[in-house]
């Protein structure tokens, strides 16, 4: 008898749906089905149950040989390795839970550790523009019941966060929506013809890197000021047409993507799409929101903001906290050849960063905590399975609208495996020995 | 556990009526016991020194989503505040809105031990029970807001009580929270479309409701479930001018309206930060304080108590569940602007602000939140809060109590403002001399507090089988001449005891204590219409379902420590 367990967190991107029910096997130790989530929610759940999954930790020697080690071994070589570094670098975080973020954080504290997140490569320049302009936004149930006005700006949501516009944004008849999708105006700003901007009443098809100029025009057609005839590739009439959609709204939101936070411009981009949600609170009621990718890398961001104040890349390595991005952002280390460790945990820098980040790391002490054998871990010294947050191990996690949500553990780890919490609290235990803290 | 005995000092606690006698105070176990119980006690020399109770806050933000917004998104209020971890402290830092490890390290070190965290968004309960967890020391509580939540709006615009109070069972169990908060009641849910209410006869959009009819429903729910604490309110149109009139609209509200509780409770609402709804004018070119009025009404009703929030005159972060003010503040001072809407239930704005000394509006708050303290006749019903951060850090509260105990230290502040004459024209605090005690200190910060919070059973005073949390300042009422003493000794405790352990030593953090938890389990008798609300509205507009809501105790809380109440009858 298969058993069916409901009301799971799909722990794979940041629109974290909780409806998802999973069947498992009688002895609860395989996954049979996943209903409700979108083919990547789905994969995410059935690769635990992958073949290949590594279940003891390897280290690789001098020759490059992979070869297997135990947990107290693993537990030391990273205990040593954090405690010996003049300033370890400890990133990732993002695909896992606050638990374990906040176990990470007392050891790099300890340690004296730059603690990053993968905001670094996406919506780092987000948190930046907050810091500058802040942000007015909402919940997505807020978008749910209310919003009659969506724009996707530089995102693409249909094969991103597959399940978004049917939960949220798009299809959902909320409380004051009753029309659902009929009575909702898409905009899709995307120089690509994507399956989003398919969709759109309108599309946007801006040129290249132009955001900023856009977002800068619908500033300007918002209080009906003059503009030249095209802007970013887009007629005036367009943006006029875009301005007057959006302001004869009842509740435009805003959500934005790594179009517009990794292309030319970076913050200033957001910046300006943030100035222009306030602009538009002057006429109606606007919010903005980042897609953010990770199920978790919203979480990393609010554990790090109350227990450091900052929200991403926080250098510990001087005794009190210190935030510079563009400094002490994990890339700008490893190119600069600062750091002379690195730990990953919940993320893949391996196939992720710039090939100049990644030598970096495959010339240091490294530790890489992963289910899987990824990118990165080729690159590290020592590869350290863990149980997948999420699908065996419970812990909270937040999406990315800040909204926490318990996790659920639907299966168990393969036997003797740790979790990511588990093994940093070792870790830190053997920390505190080798410092001799209490 | 080790028992104390702390020796010769000048006990300050107004339940017990000890006013600045030599009196001993013996520890065992963790709580307040006569000296004869204990047998080889540690002897703690308190001779010259002030003793009191662990202080206890009533309202303050110090825990959740509006609270992190304020710290990852000002980098600036870190600037030269961080400390390095060392022995049990971790490294903390920030100033309006400091990192957990420093919020716990500061109120320690003021000598508090509890301190409630005054607004929680129940959607985003595990977020502020994550930073409770994580803040060190002090016993907590935090207050869900209602004032905007869809279930309260409906079941009080068709009068039924007994639903809302079912449904407020309902919401404090599953958030584990301890209050009934209510912001901005009708106004913030307005904001979902831009609005505002200005007034408590403003219709909420949609709803068919008003504010008015909000707060005492509620307040009529809060005595169905004879909830320890009161209603908690911050009534509409904080903050502008000639706001008064709202205030005192609201107080009478409840004029008449008795306490039905077995806590000893003995008001029947909470009206917090006062100082931003006491301004008379019409206009910020003519604001002046309506303190006098405010008091006068305050001091004829003794079924309510509030808080001061008082300006400290510093660079602070506001922040507050009234989505509106915040927007209207935001284009007052073009500073950065957070605001995020809650579904369902409420929303909350940021935005920094600084009472800056040569600002004549500035100067008319700061001497009004004085004011209201010293013409308060029942220092057991007014309490000391900067509503923190919104009005300045809880930290300054020993230099709030410095310019309420010294005439002399406020008319140097008021000498220093740039506008003094006006703010002295458009107040009345330099016609008042009135020089508040350390008997009147101690029950404005935690005899009064601890028992408007219906917590006179653990906290507030020194009576034997409360909490041993005692705090001693070195602090000498016989000689102290200076007013700026006062503000060192109470910023710098010379001994903090926690639940029966030394948790500061000579103004030094030495443990993290054991904290606890508060919520409050209040039971009713079942009720199948909330219940198949509660599912509907899950089902249909909530984006998270029923069964993710809970809040987990094992994995959110650090000691859970329920309260329970029977409503059954
Ligand atoms: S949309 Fe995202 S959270 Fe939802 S099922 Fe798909 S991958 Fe999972």
């Amino acid at each position: 008898m298969a058993k069916i367990i409901t009301d799971v967190v799909c722990p794979f991107c940041g629109t974290l749906c909780d409806d998802l029910e999973v069947k498992v096997s009688d002895d609860g130790k395989e996954i049979l089905e996943v209903y409700n989530a979108c083919v990547i929610g789905t994969e995410k759940f059935l690769h635990s149950q992958a073949e290949d999954r590594l279940t003891v930790p390897m280290k690789q020697d001098e020759e490059g040989n992979w070869n297997e080690v135990s947990i107290d071994e693993a537990v030391d070589y990273t205990a040593q390795m954090l405690c010996n570094a003049k300033k370890p670098l400890m990133y990732g975080w993002s695909s896992t839970n606050c638990e374990a973020q906040s176990a990470g954080h007392e050891i790099a504290e300890l340690c004296g550790a730059v603690v990053d997140n993968t905001a670094t490569v996406c919506h780092g320049t987000t948190l930046i523009a907050v810091q500058d302009v802040g942000v007015p936004s909402c919940t997505l149930g807020e978008v749910k019941n209310r919003a009659d006005r969506i724009v996707f700006w530089g995102c693409n949501p249909a094969h991103a966060h597959p399940r978004h516009m049917s939960r949220y944004s798009i299809f959902p008849r909320g409380f004051f929506t009753g029309k659902g999708h009929k009575a909702r105006k898409m905009v899709v700003v995307d120089p690509r013809s994507t399956d989003t901007a398919k969709m759109a009443d309108l599309h946007m098809q801006i040129e290249q890197g132009r955001d900023y100029e856009l977002l800068s025009a619908l500033r300007v057609a918002i209080r009906g000021n003059p503009l030249p005839e095209t802007v970013a590739g887009i007629p005036r009439e367009t943006i006029q047409d875009v301005a007057e959609t959006l302001k004869s709204g009842r509740f435009v939101v805003i959500f934005f993507g790594m179009g517009v936070t990794q292309s030319l411009s970076k913050n200033h981009n957001i910046d300006i799409a943030i100035a222009l949600t306030r602009d538009l609170n002057d006429y109606t009621k606007a919010a903005i929101m980042p897609m953010r990718g990770h199920y978790n890398v919203t979480g990393s961001g609010q554990v790090l903001g109350w227990q450091f104040g900052f929200p991403f890349c926080v250098d510990l390595s001087r005794g009190f906290a210190r935030y510079n991005p563009g400094d002490s952002t994990s890339n700008d280390l490893l190119r600069r050849g600062e750091v002379d460790a690195v730990f990953v945990l919940g993320s893949d820098p391996g196939a992720h960063f710039p090939i100049s980040s990644v030598k970096k790391i495959a010339q240091l002490p490294s530790v890489c905590v992963d289910p899987h054998y990824t990118p990165t871990s080729a690159v590290c010294k020592l590869h350290m399975p863990t149980a997948f947050v999420g699908v065996e191990e419970g812990g909270c996690a937040y999406r990315m609208d800040n909204v926490p949500i318990e996790t659920r553990k639907v299966v168990e780890p393969p036997e003797g495996m740790l979790s990511d919490e588990g093994f940093l609290e070792r870790v830190l235990a053997r920390v505190k020995e080798i410092k001799g803290v209490a | 556990m080790a028992e104390y005995l702390i020796k010769n000092g000048f006990v300050f606690d107004p339940v017990l009526g000890i006013n600045g006698d030599k009196v001993d105070i013996a520890i065992k176990d963790g709580k307040i016991v006569q000296s004869t119980e204990i047998k080889n006690p540690t002897v703690v020399d308190a001779a010259g020194k002030t003793v009191m109770a662990g202080g206890v806050d009533i309202h303050a933000h110090v825990a959740g989503p509006k609270v992190n917004v304020g710290r990852n998104y000002r980098p600036e209020d870190k600037l030269f505040t961080y400390e390095p971890g060392k022995g049990v402290k971790r490294m903390a830092g920030g100033f309006s809105v400091p990192t957990v490890f420093r919020t716990g390290y500061k109120y320690a070190q003021m000598g508090y031990t509890t301190v409630m965290e005054a607004a929680m968004p129940p959607l985003y309960a595990r977020h502020t029970h994550e930073e409770m967890r994580d803040t060190p020391i002090l016993d907590q509580g935090a207050y869900p807001v209602f004032g905007n939540n869809w279930f309260v709006l409906e079941y009080l615009k068709n009068h039924e009580v007994e639903n809302t109070a079912a449904y407020i069972s309902w919401l404090l169990r599953t958030t584990r929270g301890y209050a009934i908060k209510i912001v901005n009641p009708g106004g913030t849910e307005a904001w979902g479309w831009g609005l505002n209410c200005n007034s408590i006869h403003d219709p909420v959009p949609y709803f068919d409701i008003t504010p008015a009819q909000i707060m005492k429903g509620l307040m009529d729910a809060n005595e169905a479930l004879r909830l320890p604490h009161s209603v908690h309110i911050h009534t509409n149109n904080l903050g502008n001018p000639g706001n008064y009139e709202t205030t005192l609209d609201t107080f009478k509200l409840f004029q008449g309206e008795k306490p039905n509780n077995d806590f000893g409770r003995e008001q029947v609402m909470h009206h917090t930060h006062v100082q931003f709804h006491s301004y008379g004018g019409d206009s910020w070119a003519n604001v002046e304080s309506k303190a006098d009025e405010i008091m006068n009404y305050v001091n004829n009703n003794d079924n309510m108590t509030m808080d001061l929030g008082c300006v400290t005159l510093d660079e602070t972060t506001t922040m507050t569940a009234d989505g509106p003010f915040e927007h209207h503040l935001t284009e007052l001072n073009h500073l950065k602007w957070a605001n995020t809407d809650v579904e369902l239930e409420t929303a909350a704005g940021v935005v920094p602000y600084i009472y800056s000394p040569n600002i004549k509006v500035c100067g008319i708050q700061w001497a009004i939140g004085l004011e209201l303290g010293l013409l308060a006749k029942d220092p057991m019903r007014v309490f000391i809060t900067t509503d923190h951060p919104n009005a300045g850090p809880f930290f300054r509260y020993p230099r709030v109590m410095k310019w309420l105990m010294s005439q002399d230290a406020r008319e140097a502040q008021m000498d220093a403002l740039k506008w003094a004459e006006k703010v002295r024209s458009a107040t009345l605090l330099s016609g008042l001399d009135r020089e508040l005690t350390l008997y009147e200190i101690a029950a404005m910060t935690r005899a009064g507090t601890a028992k408007a919070l219906g917590l006179s059973h653990m906290y507030g005073s020194l009576k034997p089988g409360l909490e041993a949390d005692v705090a001693v300042y070195d602090y000498n009422p016989e000689t102290a001449e200076d007013p700026e003493l006062i503000e060192k000794a109470f910023g710098n405790a010379a001994y903090l005891f926690k639940g029966g352990e030394i948790v500061v030593k000579e103004g030094e953090v030495v443990s993290n204590g054991n904290k606890k938890t508060l919520w409050v389990d209040a039971k009713v008798a079942e009720n199948p219409q909330v219940q198949r609300d509660i599912a509907e509205k899950f089902m249909r507009y909530y984006t998270v379902t029923q069964a993710n809501y809970e809040v987990n105790e094992k994995v959110f809380m650090k000691n859970p420590y329920r309260i329970e109440v029977d409503a059954t009858q």
